[in-house]
Order: C-alpha cells, then sequence, then structure tokens
C-alpha cells in the first residue's frame, strides 16, 4: 500500500502543489489538508504516515518566521500533532515549514521534549531575501529522509534561516547526530560562514536538523524545486554536454530522493 | 486600559546594526541603535494574559520582551518610534489580533484593536532632537507614518514612550449630498478639476471631469429632473475616468474614425487571427482582465502588464507592492479564476546618484522623493507582494533616464494558468445573471486609493491626494486566491468573477452589472475598516484585495461557509438584475439611481487633433575614445547595463517548482533578457517570456522607438529558444502630457508602428493598458517651476509557448573551442543610443535603429529551425550597448574567455569607426556560439541570412577584440570585466 502523506497549507503556505507532486512522484500518496480543516477534524490526522509542512510564507512572516502558525497548531491541535510525532511516521518541515517545526518545538526536541521551542531560524545575516542554489552535505546518520545521499544541490529562497541554538542544545544537536545538512562548498569543504556558500549566516553552516529520532527533519533549502532536471542552476551546461557525448537528458531533479527515502521507509 | 509589549532580539541582532549603517549613511554620528517590535493593545488583559502574549509573539530562543515598562537598560540619547497613521492598513498588527484571539479564545469587539510601532533607541555624538526627527523622516514616510521622539530626559520624565492608539474619527455621514451643477462655469469646471467642494471649503479631490463632460452630466439630470448626488458624480467621474475608459486611445484621431485602440492595436490582432485561422492560438483578447491564449490541449495560460506610477512616486513600496498584487488579481479574475503562475516587473526610474532636489510646492516644504529612495523602494514592493504570494519573478529589468525623475514608471505583469474547461464550460467565459448576489471578498474597506483613477489620470502635483496611497496585505490577498482558484472555482460556485482594482466596486459592479443589465447594492452593507465611512468614499475607495462575485442564490450558502473556513471575509452587498439601471441604497435611502447605459456609455467620445515633426537633434562631436578598453569597461558598469542581480537574488524566482531558465544565467550570473518557465512537471512544454523596452528613441522618433521595443521583445524569445509561430504580445504605453497635439502625433505614430511590425510578424497583441499623463510639475531648489516629461514609453512584453523546455537556450557560452557567430547586419544606428549618452549627454543624434521586419522574420524562421537540431549551445541579442556589451556579456556568464574579430562583422554600411560598430544598436541580430562539429551544418542552414563566424571561446580568461588594423583594440579579462559589470549596484 502507498504510504500517505497529509501536506498542511493555508494562511499563506504556497509550495503545498510541488511538494505534494514529489510524494506521488516517488510512490507515495498525498493529500493537500487547510489547517482549518484539520483543526475542525484533528483526529483525521492518524489516516496518514507522512506529514509535510511545506514552504511558503505563512502570515507574512508577522510576529517572526513560522511564529503565528506555529501558535494556530500549538492552540489547537498540540495533542494530535505530538502524538503523531512520536510514532514511529515521518515529518519534514521545508523553510517556512522547518521554521514552523522550529516554534512547534517538534525539532530538535532535546531530551525529548518535544513541543518546547529550543532553537530559532533568524533574520538572514545579508538581512535580505536570499534566493540562491547551495550545496549541502549530509552529515546525519540516522537521519530517515537524507539517507544515501552524500552531495546535494538545492535552492534556498528564504528570508529568514539564520539557524541559531544556545551553546548547551547546539552540543546535544551535534552529540545525537541530529545534523542533518550543512551548507558547504561544490567540493564538500565548509562554508565556515562565507557567504553565499552559507546563504543565512546559520551558525556551524547548519541548514537542517533533525528530532532525536531521525524521523522528524526541517530543513530550510527546498528539494520541491529541483524535481526536473531543467530545475538546476546550470542544467544547460549538463545538457550541452550530455548532447556532445550523444547521451540521453535526464528527466527527474535530484531533489526527489529525499521524497523518496520517506516513501521508501513504509515499503 | 491599553497595553504595551515591547520585543527585543538578544542575539544576531542584524536589524540593529542595519539601522546603525542606515542612520549613519544619512550623516549622523552614531555609536549605538537598538531596533525593538512594539505591539499596542488597546484591550485590557490580566498579568497573566499578557504574559502569554508576549511569549506568543515572541521567539524564547532569540528574543526577550517588557510589558507595561520601559526599558531601563539601553543606554541611549534619544527614542525614535515609528508607527503607522490612522487608517493605514498594519499587517503585523492584524496577525498579533488573530493570535490573540486564537491563544485566548477571545474576541477583539470594534472599538478593540492592536497596532504595531518599531522603537529605535539611539545612542551617538553630539545628537539633537532635530536631527533625530530628519532621521525620522528619512525612515518613514509621512504619508503613511507617524514619528515621535523623545531625548532620554523626557522618556525618564514620561516613564517611557507614550500609549498612542492611532484610531480613525470620522464624523457620522449618513447621507449623500446633493450636487448643484446650476453654478457659474467657471465653478463648474473647478468642481471637475479639483472636485466636490467641502462644507470647510477643502475640495474632495479630482474628479477629473472636462467641460464636455460635465456638460453631458448636467443635462443627464435636467432630463432626469433632478440633481446628481455625491457619489453619482464620483461614481461618474471613475467609469469615465482616462484610467478606466482610455478615453484618448478611444478617440477618433484626426481622421481615423476607429481611433487608436480599434484601428491600430486591436486591428493587428482581429487581421493575425483570422490570417491564422485554425491556428489562432488566441482564445480571450482584450474583453477581460487578462488576455488568453491556448497551452496545450487541457490549458490556457493568461498574461497581462500594468502601471503603478502615480502611487509609486508617493510611496514607492505601497505602491508597487499593490501594483503587483493588484496584477496578480487581473490573473485570478481573467475567466472564471486563473492561477498567478509567473510575475514581471519593469521599473523606470531616474539615475539613482541624481540628487539635486525636486519639490512639489513653491515652498519647498513639499520634496520629492528621490530616484534612488523611489527605486529602493520599488525593488522592496515587489519583493514584499511578490514573495509572500507565492508567485515566482524570474523576469523583470531596470531602465533608467532623466526624464523618470519625477514620475517613475512601475510596471509589473502576471502570467497565469487556467484549465480550458472548468466543469464542463470554457472557462474564459462568464456571466453576472438577474437574482445572483453581489457578494465581494477579501480587505475591508478604508479611505486608502480614494480618487486613485482619476488622480492616474492627472500629472502629478503638489495637489496630488495623499489617500492615492494603498497598503498591500499580500497575505489577506494569497488566502482569497487559494480559497478561488484552488477551491471555489472548480465547485462551480459562481456565474461571475472580477478585481476591485481602480475605481473600487464603484466599477468591479457596475462592470459586471453589464453582464446580466443592472444591479442593486445596498451600500452600508460593505464591510469598513473604520466607522461612519462616507458613503461616495465607500463606493468608489481602492482599497486592496478584494474580489466582486456574481453568485446564485442556491450555491450562496456553501460558498460564503467555504470563505468562512479559509479565513476570507465575504459579505453579500446586493443583486444583479435586468432592469437597465445601477441603484444603491444607503440607510434605506436611495443615493444613486443612473442608467446603466448613462453610466457606461454616456460619456462623449472624443476628438483628437495631432501634428507631428520630426526635430533635428544635434551629434555627438566626441571622437573616438583613444582606449576601448577603457570604454568597454565604463560602459559596462552603466545603470543601464551593469548587473542588477540583487534584485534578482532577492525576489524568488523558483517557487512552484518550474524554473527553467531564470533571471541570472551561467557561471557568471548574468541579468538575462528572457526567461523560461515550466509549469507542469510532468510534461516538457515550457513557456518562454521577454520584455523589449526601448524609450530614449523615443527623443527622436517614436515610430522607430515602437518597432525597436516590438522587434526586441520578440527576437529575445527566439534567442532563447521561442516559437514565433506561438509568441503573444502585450502593449503598454505608458505617455505623457497627452493633451498637447505633438505627443498624440508621436502616440499614433507609436500605435502605427505596433500595427504594422505585429501584423508582420503574425504576434498579436492579447491585452494592453495606457498610462497618459506621466508629467511631474513643480519647482526646483531655486523656486522655479519645471516640468519633467517621461520619454514616451512603450513596453511590449511577450510570451511563447515552446512544446521543449531542454530546447530553450541560455546567453552562457558553455565550451573553450566553441565558435561564435553573429547573425544579422550592423548599420551606423547610435541615435540616441546608450553609448551616445556615454559619449556625450543630451546629444541624441538622428539614427535611430530601424527594423527591416522582412529580413527579421527570415532570420527568426531560421534561428528557430536551428533551435529545432539543437545546433545553438548559447544566443544572446545585441540591445542596448551593441555588440561590445553583448559579446562582454556572453564571455562573463559562461566564466570563459573570447577571441574576437571585429572586422568580420557583416555591415550593411561602410563604419569606420571601431566605437561605433562596438555599440550601434542595429536591431535583429544574434550571437551565439556552436559546437565546432556543427560548424558546417550551421553555415548551411544560414546560407541566405547575413552571418559570420567572429571568433572563438577560449580556455583562458582572456577578453580581446581585434580592430580595423588587426591589432587588438579591447584586451582584458573576464574578471576585470565581471567586475566592472557588477561594481554599479555592488553596495544596494
Amino acid at each position: 500500500m502507498k504510504p500517505k502523506a497529509i501536506i498542511l497549507t493555508g494562511y499563506g503556505i504556497n509550495c503545498e502543489e510541488e511538494t505534494a507532486w514529489c510524494f506521488e512522484k516517488t510512490g507515495g500518496e498525498a493529500e493537500i489538508v487547510h489547517i482549518n480543516d484539520l483543526i475542525e477534524n484533528p483526529n483525521r490526522l492518524s489516516d496518514y504516515q507522512i506529514l509535510a509542512i511545506p514552504g511558503g510564507f505563512s502570515y507574512g512572516d508577522d510576529t517572526g518566521s513560522g511564529n503565528a502558525y506555529a501558535n494556530k497548531i500549538k492552540n489547537n491541535l498540540t495533542e494530535q500533532i505530538i502524538n503523531f510525532a512520536k510514532q514511529d511516521k515521518l515529518i519534514i518541515g521545508i523553510c517556512n515549514g522547518f521554521q514552523i517545526l522550529a516554534n512547534t518545538g517538534l525539532v530538535p526536541a532535546i531530551d525529548d521534549k518535544y513541543g518546547e521551542r529550543q532553537v530559532a531560524l533568524m533574520r538572514n545575516k545579508t538581512a535580505r531575501y536570499e534566493c540562491r542554489w547551495t550545496w549541502l552535505k549530509n552529515t546525519s546518520k540516522k537521519c530517515v529522509w537524507t539517507r544515501d545521499i552524500d552531495l546535494l544541490h538545492l535552492p534556498v529562497a528564504h528570508g529568514e534561516g539564520n539557524f541559531y541554538a544556545e551553546s548547551e542544545i547546539l552540543n546535544k544537536i551535534k552529540e545525537n547526530d541530529q545534523v542533518a545538512f550543512k551548507y558547504v562548498n561544490e567540493d564538500s569543504s565548509p562554508a565556515n560562514q562565507k557567504f553565499p556558500i552559507n546563504p543565512n549566516g546559520a551558525l556551524e553552516d547548519i541548514a537542517a536538523i533533525t528530532d532525536p529520532s531521525g524521523r522528524i527533519l526541517g530543513m530550510m533549502p527546498h528539494p520541491e524545486r529541483f524535481l526536473a532536471f531543467t530545475n538546476e542552476e546550470g542544467w544547460e551546461l549538463k545538457k550541452e554536454r550530455l548532447i556532445r557525448e550523444g547521451s540521453a537528458l535526464p528527466k527527474d531533479g535530484e531533489g526527489l530522493k529525499i521524497f523518496k527515502n520517506a516513501v521508501q521507509y513504509f515499503l | 486600559m491599553a497595553h504595551r509589549i515591547e520585543v527585543y532580539t538578544k542575539v544576531n541582532d542584524t536589524r540593529s546594526e542595519i539601522m546603525k549603517k542606515k542612520l549613519t549613511s544619512l550623516g549622523f554620528s552614531i555609536n549605538e541603535s537598538k531596533v525593538a517590535d512594539v505591539y499596542t493593545i488597546n484591550k485590557d488583559f490580566n498579568q497573566d494574559e499578557l504574559d502569554r502574549i508576549a511569549k506568543t509573539l515572541s521567539n524564547p530562543v532569540s528574543q526577550t520582551y517588557l510589558i507595561d515598562q520601559p526599558n531601563k537598560e539601553i543606554e541611549f540619547d534619544f527614542a525614535l518610534e515609528i508607527g503607522f497613521l490612522p487608517g493605514v492598513t498594519d499587517n503585523e498588527a492584524h496577525t498579533a489580533k488573530e493570535t490573540i484571539e486564537d491563544l485566548l479564545k477571545t474576541k477583539f469587539e470594534d472599538e478593540q484593536s492592536v497596532h504595531t510601532t518599531k522603537l529605535t533607541f539611539i545612542k551617538g555624538t553630539n545628537l539633537t532632537e532635530k536631527q533625530i526627527q530628519q532621521a525620522g523622516e528619512s525612515l518613514a514616510n509621512k504619508l503613511i507614518q507617524r514619528i515621535h521622539v523623545k531625548s532620554h530626559d523626557q522618556f525618564e520624565k514620561d516613564n517611557g514612550m507614550d500609549l498612542n492608539i492611532p484610531k480613525v474619527n470620522l464624523k457620522p455621514h449618513p447621507k449623500a449630498d446633493k450636487i448643484d451643477l446650476n453654478i457659474p462655469e467657471e465653478e463648474l469646471l473647478k468642481l471637475g478639476k479639483k472636485g466636490i467642494p467641502n462644507k470647510d471649503g477643502t475640495r474632495r479631490g479630482p474628479l477629473a471631469l472636462d467641460k464636455e463632460y460635465l456638460h453631458t452630466i448636467k443635462a443627464y439630470f435636467e432630463k432626469e429632473g433632478r440633481q446628481p448626488t455625491d457619489i453619482e458624480l464620483e461614481s461618474l467621474a471613475q467609469t469615465w475616468s482616462e484610467h478606466c475608459k482610455h478615453t484618448i486611445f478611444a478617440a477618433k484621431i484626426d481622421d481615423n474614425e476607429e481611433g487608436l485602440y480599434k484601428g491600430y492595436i486591436k486591428k493587428a490582432t482581429k487581421e493575425i487571427r483570422n490570417k491564422k485561422g485554425d491556428k489562432d492560438f488566441c482564445v480571450s483578447v482584450f474583453k477581460d482582465n487578462s488576455g488568453g491564449i491556448i497551452f496545450d490541449e487541457n490549458w490556457v495560460i493568461t498574461d497581462k502588464a500594468e502601471t503603478h506610477n502615480s502611487p509609486s512616486a508617493l510611496d514607492p513600496l505601497g505602491g508597487a507592492v499593490t501594483g503587483i498584487v493588484g496584477v496578480n488579481r487581473d490573473t485570478i479574475g481573467f475567466g472564471l479564476g486563473a492561477k498567478p503562475i509567473i510575475n514581471k516587473y519593469g521599473f523606470c526610474v531616474g539615475y539613482p546618484d541624481d540628487e539635486e532636489p525636486l519639490y512639489r510646492n513653491k515652498e519647498h516644504t513639499e520634496r520629492a522623493l528621490s530616484p534612488k529612495r523611489i527605486f529602493e523602494g520599488v525593488i522592496d514592493g515587489v519583493n514584499t507582494g511578490g514573495n509572500q504570494s507565492g508567485i515566482p519573478t524570474p523576469q523583470g529589468f531596470v531602465y533608467f533616464d532623466d526624464g523618470y525623475k519625477g514620475k517613475p514608471l512601475i510596471f509589473v505583469g502576471t502570467v497565469g494558468l487556467i484549465p480550458r474547461e472548468v466543469n464542463g464550460k470554457p472557462s474564459w467565459e462568464k456571466q453576472a445573471k438577474p437574482g445572483d448576489k453581489v457578494v465581494v471578498i477579501g480587505g475591508r474597506v478604508g479611505q486608502d486609493g480614494i480618487h486613485g483613477a482619476t488622480f492616474s489620470s492627472e500629472a502629478l502635483s503638489a495637489g496630488s491626494p495623499a489617500t492615492a496611497v494603498q497598503i498591500g496585505d499580500p497575505i489577506t490577498q494569497k488566502k482569497l486566491s487559494d480559497a478561488i482558484v484552488k477551491e471555489a472555482r472548480d465547485l462551480d460556485l459562481y456565474n461571475s468573477i472580477t478585481d476591485c482594482g481602480a475605481g473600487g466596486i464603484s466599477c468591479s459592479v457596475a462592470e459586471m452589472a453589464k453582464e446580466c443589465g443592472g444591479c442593486i447594492v445596498e451600500l452600508d452593507k460593505v464591510p469598513l475598516k473604520y466607522p461612519n465611512l462616507e458613503p461616495w468614499k465607500i463606493w468608489i475607495s481602492e482599497s486592496q484585495e478584494r474580489m466582486t462575485f456574481a453568485i446564485p442564490p442556491e450555491k450562496l450558502d456553501t460558498f460564503m461557509k467555504l470563505m468562512e473556513k479559509r479565513g476570507v471575509e465575504a459579505k453579500v452587498i446586493g443583486e444583479f438584475n435586468d432592469t437597465d439601471r445601477c441603484v444603491i441604497n444607503f440607510n434605506g435611502e436611495t443615493i444613486m439611481d443612473l442608467e446603466m447605459d448613462f453610466l457606461h456609455d454616456g460619456l462623449p467620445r472624443k476628438e483628437i487633433t495631432t501634428t507631428y515633426t520630426q526635430k533635428q537633434h544635434e551629434e555627438p562631436f566626441a571622437e573616438k575614445p583613444e582606449n576601448l578598453t577603457k570604454t568597454l569597461l565604463d560602459m559596462i558598469s552603466r545603470p543601464n547595463l551593469c548587473s542588477y542581480q540583487f534584485i534578482s537574488y532577492q525576489y524568488d524566482h523558483i517557487v512552484q517548482g518550474g524554473a527553467v531558465i531564470g533571471p541570472l544565467q551561467g557561471k557568471g550570473k548574468i541579468n538575462g533578457p528572457s526567461s523560461v518557465t515550466k509549469p507542469f512537471p510532468d510534461t516538457e512544454k515550457a513557456i518562454v517570456c521577454s520584455q523589449g523596452i526601448t524609450a530614449k528613441y523615443s527623443h527622436i522618433d517614436t515610430y522607430h522607438m515602437a518597432a525597436c521595443a516590438i522587434d526586441t521583445a520578440v527576437r529575445n524569445i527566439i534567442a532563447t529558444g521561442g516559437d514565433l509561430q506561438h509568441t503573444a504580445l502585450m502593449d503598454n504605453f505608458c505617455w505623457c502630457s497627452s493633451n498637447e497635439p505633438e505627443r498624440l502625433g508621436q502616440l499614433k505614430s507609436a500605435a502605427q508602428a505596433c500595427y504594422d511590425y505585429a501584423t508582420k510578424y503574425e504576434t498579436p497583441y492579447i491585452s494592453g493598458k495606457d498610462s497618459m499623463f506621466n508629467d511631474f510639475k513643480g519647482f526646483d531648489s531655486q523656486g522655479n517651476p519645471i516640468k519633467i516629461s517621461v520619454p514616451p514609453t512603450l513596453l511590449i512584453s511577450s510570451t511563447s509557448v515552446i512544446s521543449d523546455a531542454t530546447k530553450s537556450i541560455s546567453i552562457d557560452p558553455k565550451f573553450p573551442n566553441d565558435l561564435v557567430y553573429i547573425i544579422g547586419e550592423t548599420a551606423i544606428e547610435l541615435g540616441a543610443s546608450e553609448y551616445f549618452e556615454y559619449l556625450e549627454k543630451g546629444k541624441y543624434g538622428n539614427s535611430v535603429p530601424k527594423v527591416d521586419a522582412e529580413k527579421a522574420l527570415k532570420m527568426y524562421r531560421k534561428f528557430q529551425e536551428a533551435t529545432e537540431k539543437r545546433l545553438i549551445a548559447s544566443a544572446l541579442s545585441p540591445s542596448a550597448g551593441g555588440i561590445g556589451i553583448t559579446l562582454a556579456k556572453k564571455a562573463m556568464a559562461g566564466q570563459l574567455g573570447m577571441e574576437i574579430d571585429l572586422t568580420k562583422i557583416p555591415k550593411s554600411q561602410d563604419i569606420n569607426r571601431e566605437d561605433y560598430l562596438l555599440f550601434s544598436e542595429s536591431q535583429t541580430r544574434f550571437i551565439v556560439t556552436i559546437n565546432p562539429d556543427k560548424k558546417e551544418e550551421f553555415e548551411t542552414l544560414f546560407a541566405q541570412i547575413p552571418h559570420a563566424q567572429i571568433g572563438k571561446i577560449t580556455e583562458n580568461d582572456k577578453f580581446t577584440l581585434k580592430g580595423f588594423n588587426g591589432s587588438n583594440i579591447v584586451d582584458t579579462d573576464i574578471k576585470t570585466l565581471t567586475e566592472n559589470y557588477k561594481r554599479t549596484f555592488n553596495s544596494y
């Protein structure tokens, strides 16, 4: 049976359609659900194996990115969401979704304190919205979503992605193998905070973290925006090389790997 | 009692650092600044509740907060607080209010509210209160914001800042006023020009009704046997405005009975569609909010471009936000509702380093915003509007000219996507039916945007109304958009839909009422931002993020419930009927009752007589520069030719997952002229967009200006791999002084070119817009009156559908040893060129570029064959800055060296100056690179077209151009080129 993914939307979330497409493309079944419909009937959450909170601009980043949407979850769905998180199910938050997960306290959930805010995604160091491609190094063995990925090329598009945690929390995140992706140079060498390799100033170049179980992933970059070969920055050069070699052009984008890992987890 | 919560960022406080930088750049000696977010909550809560609220509105990891107490830890000299004026949309406060209501399961009553402000503590050296006041005025916009400064002593004495509730207090005004039109002629004209007089002698703002219109209205009401009400007059002024009725384009012009619109633009489209026959791809042109063309067997794409010039001159940020989200609504309002998938922009502004002040009044108390301030503001605006709406912005340009200094032109456009059939019916058809309910959804109505339509039909001067400014709320619109195009449309819940744009509901409701033949509106049902708004204001207000629907009674309940569940406010305000009258009731009284025919078609048709004078311009005297390497580096750093990547990076150009070719191309990240988007992940079919603007040529000749704009928009499409047989255009005319026969003659000439070239290329216009009075009237620093008119500007937007995204072509050369070719001929065409402006500003010369459509067409067809065969590895068409700039951009894009021999370039006339050859702006040329293995195939294909191999791509990073005598006249490297290309806006 195909694993079922619920894709939350509403109030300015805007990447729900392509996120849903990625789950379907990789063998899952996806349903886009407005948060108000879930609040009306919270128990329907148990119908799904995967919960995705896509990117977007919920509430226009008012009162801090992801904060107002997270408050909506906390005020109305805390029990169901925490319950979901503690089962053998998967959750992903991408960009605004990561900001929402962080504010809801689903990542990093150090000391199993699910529901407590422990990290912040602050204003980019450039103080500006940044839409650009980044290289990501997988640094976690436990993360379900990033299995068999070493280096991944994905775009970021956000104004508040500057990852921050106090040193005690940060140390535990590292000790627990909860750093999923770091921004790196194309040759995998560390970004060391250098802009634009690290596009937002994130502490220790952290781009994505998981919860202690490795089943919940929060990531700033957008895997669902690299769903086709022609999405990737620099595809035109790759195309020309392949044509001159007489090779066929690929169709899929490498961002799909993330979704495939999630779907495969249940197969 | 009201409460005040201040939120402080304790780590990574980027905003405070930026504030310090900003204040320092304004010339103040600042040691430290600290910014806090302030929420003023005008509702009583106990301490425990306030604690919970503060925790909810802040982040414990990175922030701290204070409740109802002043900050006693910060060292400062002055505190500067900036907030909104009463009635101005405060989006963050709106979110905070919703969050508090949800948190405490409470409800804010009408008199209760939340307001946000930004509080900045400033510590510096020898700062005065006056200086901080000035700083506040530079940071804020007085039209929408208020500033409050306190010295440290005052702050201590008052125990902090003040609790300020910016409420709108209007006196009740339950009725419409009768207006006497039997007044002396002079008074009548004044009424038309300056507006209806208030009791205190002030006027309500321009009606923009001229003598003929006023007398037509007077005669109508004499026939009706009564005096008009204020709302009737205002309504007619809106509906008949140049902005809404395009009276100049509709007028008889000289002996052309049909006028500019029907006789040139629409005529071209009609002829092209007939000629194309069953290959016609248009489905809906000129009749809806956007134009629509076929994408594939299941989908239609829509396109629309708009301007928001006058609002952006006064409040660049707000003007641009409402511009972009406004044109998004033209997409949502197409047919039964299309989904916006591509945003486009174009900013025509004065040179940002021009600091010579302009004033709106002689007394110098009202200074016009500087070009830089306008530039930065509109960039921010499209950032806010586009990014928050989740619509990619891969396409756009910036264009600088002294003529845009007083009044900028701010273009915004949106491509949309809609199924060809919705619920078994063609998606582009809609009709309100008698008995349908009039429903408005989205934002509430306030005084914002009163007289926007009539105001933009007048030149910008000191009398321009501040209420013409609107604040955008992209998230309110996003909720509305999702609820309509992702849900209500496919549930078949309405018969018709349209955008509330210029003129507000006065235009949208009355416009939709045409579909069935009448309407009755209960104006007191319209949801208001604050009480006691006068009825005429409710009717014409341009408050944003609203749409109007015709909903059959049996579907009303389902529709209203859906909107409620999506957090979208919806209200029934009346009913459509077939009475042939537009009737408005307010507080139980009929305050407007006009014949539909008179309201829409009662305006007398204008007749225009034009003149046209061919002017002789002085040619620049300057000799060929000694060092052309330096010239090229100077040229490539000119604002019109250099990188504007700082805009591209801050606009989300990849959301929705369809990005193919974006705004920055190649390893060098060079701004390209076109973009490619693939709307569906499963198919390779894609949309190519480009834009053509050549307004500087209008200094010499508007016919050739228009021809070049069209050719540029079209050949950019071709260069990117587009399909001429499936390309549509849009025309956006932004003219100046359109009451002067000479300007109108120039307009007619441009319209003639629009007809000539579109019919030749068989590229139909599917939508267009005009804005006729882009003039600034004010005073210079000596107090002398000054008028600055924009150069007559035509933006041509082009959109093409291609079957295979992988066949699109980027501008960057791909590999060393690839061959560089130029296709097309070069002539001495430097009139009003970028190079002449560089050589001797103000000397335009006369040799404006001309387009030979027959030759172009042959070339474009061959190019398409080459595209189909994947012969072309990279392509960029020379435009402003000519061959020199194009070669440099290509080399930088590939970050590969280039060796070029200029003597090989095919010329249509003798050119004995290398600088002319390098920078001539002859149209209809391409510079391409190809795989050396394809040389023969390429040359055979282009055998009948002028072309030449002019060089090759190299492994090293040298960029060399060989001159007439065989030695290098330009000798530089990719790094130096790139540094110069990117330095101009480096600090932005």
